[in-house]
């Protein structure tokens, strides 16, 4: 047991302890303002429509974003095309038909620990899956299979090689067990009682589930869908790994075009140690973080307007 | 459908609503559906099982190569990859690289994070919560690289105004100093990244505290203080041990901020202002060098990676294993 102490020493370490906690809880808001106020120093007096507008170059005051900022959204583009379905699928599965067997433990364990997976690991399953297709049709620049016309849009090539869609698919990986965690808890939140409804009704487990618990909770699914959308728009391990291109000066026209990213351009530009190319990455980043504050507010308002109390 | 009567509204609403004419259409429809979502569900296990089998197939091809041998990967303290030179794969410096930085950013994330959940959870008004939760989940949302970026441009140079201070206590053969690139900045810059991590998964189990205990505490004549430190961190203290381990498995597993500042020399070293190689970086800069694929050199990445996959899936199961077994039920 330990001592008792007197009320006004008490008294003190619970005022200390206050004060603690005040300079922990500040030093969040002081790292997040220096970090803003730094980048928009260096970076906010290269931004104008030209930047967003012109490939690389190795001039800086000519380099652009154009390349970067097409390739992500081709390559989030289909991540979300194959995440999205898949992970809601998953989700609806585990939350709404699966029995609780050991299969279904199972399968819920390994999604918690794909969640725990290092990104960069995903970029060698990529590599070795999708963009090399461990070898068997020959190496990327060498496809074996060729299908379509390069320059139009339908084209296929396989292995996928440094394109657009292994890249996409290599996103889908890293952010498929976000969607299936979001979307579950999602599912979990619609009260029991409107499924007991539907049944009660005649419906069918499927109908029950399409016409009732999805609508109920597409705010929370779309909700964690575009914070899963903007983690795929952040990440840059992966695609290094996976063979996106670090300097390109072409945007992507198919599914099999060559890809950079706009956080790998800032990876690349940052790299250049005591360059003005550091001061472009600044304004990249800028580009980079608006596009995610867009993102991000979309997700805020999904969640005020939609929301309403079920019960 | 000619057999429904046109006035017997709710009865065609209810064939519009079924789609399927007959029982047997509309169960086969059904198990379809039930089907794909199991196979999407089963893709899954698929994802982990190609894990597996890529690094496991890789990494024996790694260790077939004559110039490495299993007991040099984990006995020898060198790691020298490149072509040419004398090639060491002992994986030791990769991983005291690794545990150094996330040492560095648990020792910064861990303490303050998780005061701040406490502060958010147990102190803070709705005034102070309105400011500091929308800039945690900003802080949250930051891409990695831009840590990265971060830690180069601005914590590196405000760690080299010290250098003067603590060059003394250097010897030449180990030089203490801050470099462009150093163990400390990088840690500190994953320290800011996992802070959200550690901050809103704590303030969740402590907010799971039924209100009950507090009363109780508050009733015997605590402080606020001794009611959140000696009662609801306890009590929360499963939720709390799991959150941290989540957020080092994330520290171990950064790429893009220890690529960026922390440097490009695996070495054995715990000093905090040395150029280190983490597991992680040492697989991207391969990667991105674009080492032909079959030489031992790209090919030991691989074994890295297992290694990384190994370390981190451990953390995971670990944390799940604490959160199912010293659960505190309240009711």
């Amino acid at each position: 047991m330990p001592v008792p102490r007197s009320a006004s020493s008490r008294i003190f370490v619970n005022r200390a302890f206050l004060w603690a906690c005040l300079v922990a809880t500040n030093l969040a808001v002081v790292a997040l303002a220096l970090l803003l106020i730094s980048i928009f120093a260096k970076g906010w007096g290269d931004l104008n429509w030209d930047f967003l507008t012109s490939f690389a170059s190795r001039k800086p005051e000519s380099a652009g974003i154009k390349a970067p900022l097409w390739g992500s959204v081709w390559v989030c583009g289909v991540c979300a095309a194959i995440a999205l379905p898949l992970g809601v699928g998953t989700a609806i599965y585990l939350e709404e038909f699966a029995r609780r067997t050991r299969f279904t433990r199972f399968v819920q364990t390994n999604i918690l620990n794909l969640a725990g997976v290092p990104s960069i690991v995903y970029g060698i399953l990529g590599l070795t899956a999708f963009a090399r297709m461990f070898g068997v049709f020959g190496t990327g620049s060498n496809a074996s299979i060729r299908l379509g016309n390069p320059e139009g849009f339908f084209h296929l090539t396989l292995p996928f090689g440094t394109s657009v869609l292994a890249g996409g698919l290599t996103l889908m990986l890293v952010v498929l067990p976000i969607v299936i965690i979001s979307t579950q808890e999602a599912l979990r939140a619609v009260p029991p009682s409107l499924r007991a409804g539907a049944q009660a009704l005649g419906a069918t487990p499927w109908q029950t589930v399409w016409g009732i618990t999805l609508p109920a909770a597409v705010p929370g699914i779309m909700t964690g869908a575009i914070l899963a959308i903007s983690r795929a728009i952040g990440e840059s391990a992966p695609l290094l790994v996976a063979g996106a291109a670090l300097l390109l000066f072409s945007t992507p026209n198919n599914l099999m075009s060559d890809y950079t990213v706009l956080p790998l351009q800032i990876y690349n530009w940052a790299e250049r140690y005591g360059s003005s190319f550091q001061d472009l990455a600044a304004s990249a980043i800028i580009v980079q973080l608006v596009v995610l504050l867009a993102f991000n507010g979309i997700a805020v308002l999904i969640r005020q307007k939609l929301q309403k109390p079920l019960q | 459908m000619s057999t429904v009567p046109a006035n017997s509204s709710a009865l065609t609403d209810l064939h519009r609503l079924g789609r399927a004419k007959s029982v047997t259409a509309r169960r086969w429809r059904e198990r379809m559906i039930v089907g794909a979502l199991t196979a999407a569900a089963t893709f899954s296990i698929f994802i982990t099982a190609s894990i597996l089998i890529i690094l496991a197939k890789e990494t024996y091809t790694f260790f077939q190569f004559d110039q490495v041998d299993l007991g040099d990967f984990f006995g020898s303290l060198e790691w020298n990859p490149k072509l040419g030179a004398e090639q060491h794969f002992g994986i030791w410096p990769l991983i005291s690289g690794t545990m150094l930085i996330t040492a560095i950013a648990a020792v910064f994330a861990l303490p303050i994070g998780l005061i701040t959940a406490v502060y958010l959870s147990e102190y803070a008004g709705p005034r102070v919560r309105a400011v500091l939760k929308p800039t945690l989940e900003v802080l949250a949302g930051i891409p990695t690289v831009v840590y990265g970026f971060f830690a180069l441009m601005v914590i590196t140079p405000a760690l080299q105004t010290l250098n003067p201070l603590i060059e003394g206590f250097g010897t030449p053969d180990a030089p203490v100093a801050f470099g462009g690139y150093n163990a400390l900045s990088a840690g500190l810059a994953v320290g800011i990244m996992i802070l959200p991590i550690v901050c809103s998964l704590s303030e969740d189990a402590l907010r799971a505290v039924p209100r009950s205990l507090r009363d109780g505490a508050f009733a015997l004549g605590g402080t606020r203080f001794d009611v959140s430190v000696k009662v609801v961190v306890p009590a929360a203290l499963s939720g709390i041990v799991a959150a941290f381990l989540l957020a080092i498995s994330r520290a171990i597993g950064e790429t893009m901020i220890v690529a960026l500042a922390a440097g490009m020399v695996a070495r054995l070293t715990v000093n905090p202002t040395a150029e280190v190689q983490t597991m992680t970086g040492y697989i991207a800069y391969t990667f991105k060098g674009d080492a032909p694929a079959g030489t031992v050199e790209y090919q030991s990445s691989y074994a890295v990676a297992a290694t990384l996959f190994c370390i981190t899936f451990l953390l995971t199961m670990l944390g799940q294993y604490i959160l199912r077994r010293f659960r505190e039920e309240y009711d």
